[in-house]
């Protein structure tokens, strides 16, 4: 029987490890550099966009139905599964057995799935239909070269 | 020390799933090298009926009436999802030991029992959510229940759920559970056991728990004594969390069409070599003998049929050119004129750690070093340009050896070319 004093602790996953600069002159050997105190390590774009490593992937979008969220074709879309999807995030979804790239809205009863292109149409799922989200976007890059 | 064996539910399929829902509620096998035979199958292909390890060319006209979609196997998807179910696994314990590609053990010691049941659904649930990878987990006191709870959960014995813990049953439950299991399913009983445990009368999980350890173990083994102890909820086998190095390497494959010249079977035992020395070196060990193989098709009954093996021993090293040499005088020991081949293989054995090598009274050290300067740029050429950029003429430069893997799925995860695609139109 679970009772109120029963907690579950569940784990932090893939939080990002601690990085500690590496102090690299060696002591009493002439003068110290004078960049010693102030070493930090090199900032990585992995770090910056990737929160959770392990259920990061990252996806190719095809189209431009997302142009208004700043989604273009052949963007490098940055998709995190482990984050539950809310109202208003960039998701990736199962429709027809296809990825789609979408914005997702709930409106009480009715989740719509809606491009951010007045040229394309909304997908809604009403009670009973199953909208399955694959992951949520947390970022898009492209390269210009 | 309760502990967890999770274990990934038709771990190749499910990998193929995450990236093509398609694929979902199909009957799905993925093929192994080659594209012989069934490695790993949907619930679907199960339920027809279909089994592991059954060749492909087998159930062609099951698959055709049922709709069957066979994939070559892509072991760099597996490996890497792997990677990610075993790393967010390890957020769960202190202490892992991971068992195989798909599955690994947790202790789960210090926890409160009354919790273990809820755990398991959260890492199931984690699993699943941050991979797409569905999992089964077994909760035990020792590694033997734990895999035959893995079992349980699996099959819906005790719940359908997808967690089984042991600790929850009482004993009479457990027994029934145990009945209804036949002995061949218990971790450690192998075909050879189950046959002579039948004719003693053992044909339950249960019947094998009761029997007396000193039976079992005049008529057996010790191992196999534990393993009637662990089934009892006497721990004899420990976690283990080191990963052994690897003990020898193993390179071998089916020819698509047979092959009967001496000329032919070299380049393809060269390019098994190659692949076999890269192995080595990724390990950073040096390997001292090899065995080499060939035999005909067992399963062309009007063919002449012939068998053999060779081990060949040479100073210990890590370099392609002298395991191919090696790899081909042992070809010419045992080639024989007038046979169709069918399959050959390379097996590195005599495995050390690279730093801890032998050197030999007449060795001279600068040709190691011109060998091992060889070896990385040859290797970091592969790793840049693909596999086989720069290969020895021995292999024949042509990719003729390489696997048969035509109905493999793109490298979703590890090559930038090959992203899955998410549609915006």
């Amino acid at each position: 029987m679970l009772t109120s004093q029963h907690t579950i602790m569940q784990p932090a996953i893939g939080l990002k490890p601690i990085r500690l600069p590496l102090f690299s002159s060696t002591v009493a050997a002439g003068f110290p550099s004078p960049a010693d105190d102030y070493i930090e390590s090199r900032l990585s774009l992995d770090e910056h966009l990737i929160q959770h490593r392990d259920s990061t992937f990252f996806v190719r979008a095809k189209g431009n139905s997302m142009a208004g969220a700043g989604i273009f074709d052949g963007d490098l879309l940055v998709v995190d599964k482990s984050l539950n999807p809310k109202s208003g995030d960039i998701v990736i979804a199962v429709v027809d057995g296809d990825l789609t790239v979408k914005r997702l809205i709930q409106r009480g009863d009715t989740v719509t799935l809606k491009p951010e292109n007045p040229k394309f149409k909304e997908i809604e799922f009403k009670d009973g239909q199953e909208l399955v989200v694959w992951g949520v976007v947390t970022s898009t890059t492209k390269k210009f070269i | 020390m309760p502990l967890a064996l999770v274990d990934c539910n038709n771990f190749y399929v499910s990998c193929e799933r995450v990236f093509n829902p398609k694929l979902e509620g199909v009957p799905v096998v993925v093929l192994s090298n080659n594209d012989g035979c069934a490695v790993a199958r949907s619930a679907e292909v199960k339920a027809l009926g279909i089994k592991m390890g059954e060749p492909w060319f087998k159930m062609k006209d099951l698959a055709k009436r049922h709709g069957i979609i066979a994939l070559s196997s892509n072991y760099s998807l597996y490996g890497d999802i792997s990677a990610r179910v075993m790393s967010i696994l390890s957020n769960f314990s202190p202490k892992q030991e991971i068992y195989s590609i798909d599955e690994c053990f947790l202790d789960l010691e210090g926890f409160d029992p009354i919790l273990l049941h809820q755990y398991g659904q959260t890492i199931r649930s984690t699993v699943r959510q941050s991979t797409g990878i569905p999992v089964c987990v077994g909760i035990a006191e020792t590694k033997t229940l734990a895999k035959l709870a893995n079992h349980c959960a699996k099959k819906g014995f005790a719940g359908n759920d997808g967690v089984c813990d042991f600790g929850r049953l009482s004993d009479a439950e457990r027994s029934k559970i145990f009945s209804s299991i036949p002995v061949s399913d218990v971790w450690g009983v192998g075909r050879k056991h189950t046959e002579k445990l039948l004719t003693l009368g053992i044909k339950t999980v249960e019947d094998f728990r009761t029997a007396k350890p000193d039976r079992i173990r005049s008529q057996f083994s010790i191992v196999l004594a534990r393993t009637v102890q662990e089934l009892n909820n006497v721990p004899c086998i420990e976690l283990d969390e080191a990963v052994a190095p690897r003990q020898q390497i193993m390179v071998s494959r089916s020819f698509g069409q047979c092959v009967s010249n001496l000329a032919d079977l070299s380049a393809s035992v060269a390019y098994y070599a190659t692949t076999a020395a890269e192995k080595l070196r990724h390990d950073r060990s040096v390997a001292s003998s090899l065995c080499i193989f060939i035999r005909t098709n067992p399963f062309s009954e009007k063919e002449p049929q012939y068998e053999k093996s060779v081990v060949v021993p040479f100073q210990p090293t890590d370099d392609t050119t002298k395991i191919i040499g090696a790899a081909l005088a042992g070809l010419k020991q045992i080639y024989r004129v007038g046979f169709q081949y069918k399959k050959t293989g390379v097996l590195l054995m005599g495995l050390h750690p690279k730093g801890a090598m032998q050197i030999s009274l007449f060795d001279e050290p600068e040709s190691h070093a011109k060998s091992d300067n060889l070896m990385q740029v040859m290797d970091a050429i592969n790793r840049k340009m693909g596999k086989g950029s720069l290969t020895t003429l021995a292999s024949g430069g042509v990719h003729r050896w390489a696997m048969r893997r035509e109905k493999m799925s793109p490298n979703f995860t590890t090559d930038w070319d090959e992203l899955p695609v998410a549609f915006s139109n």
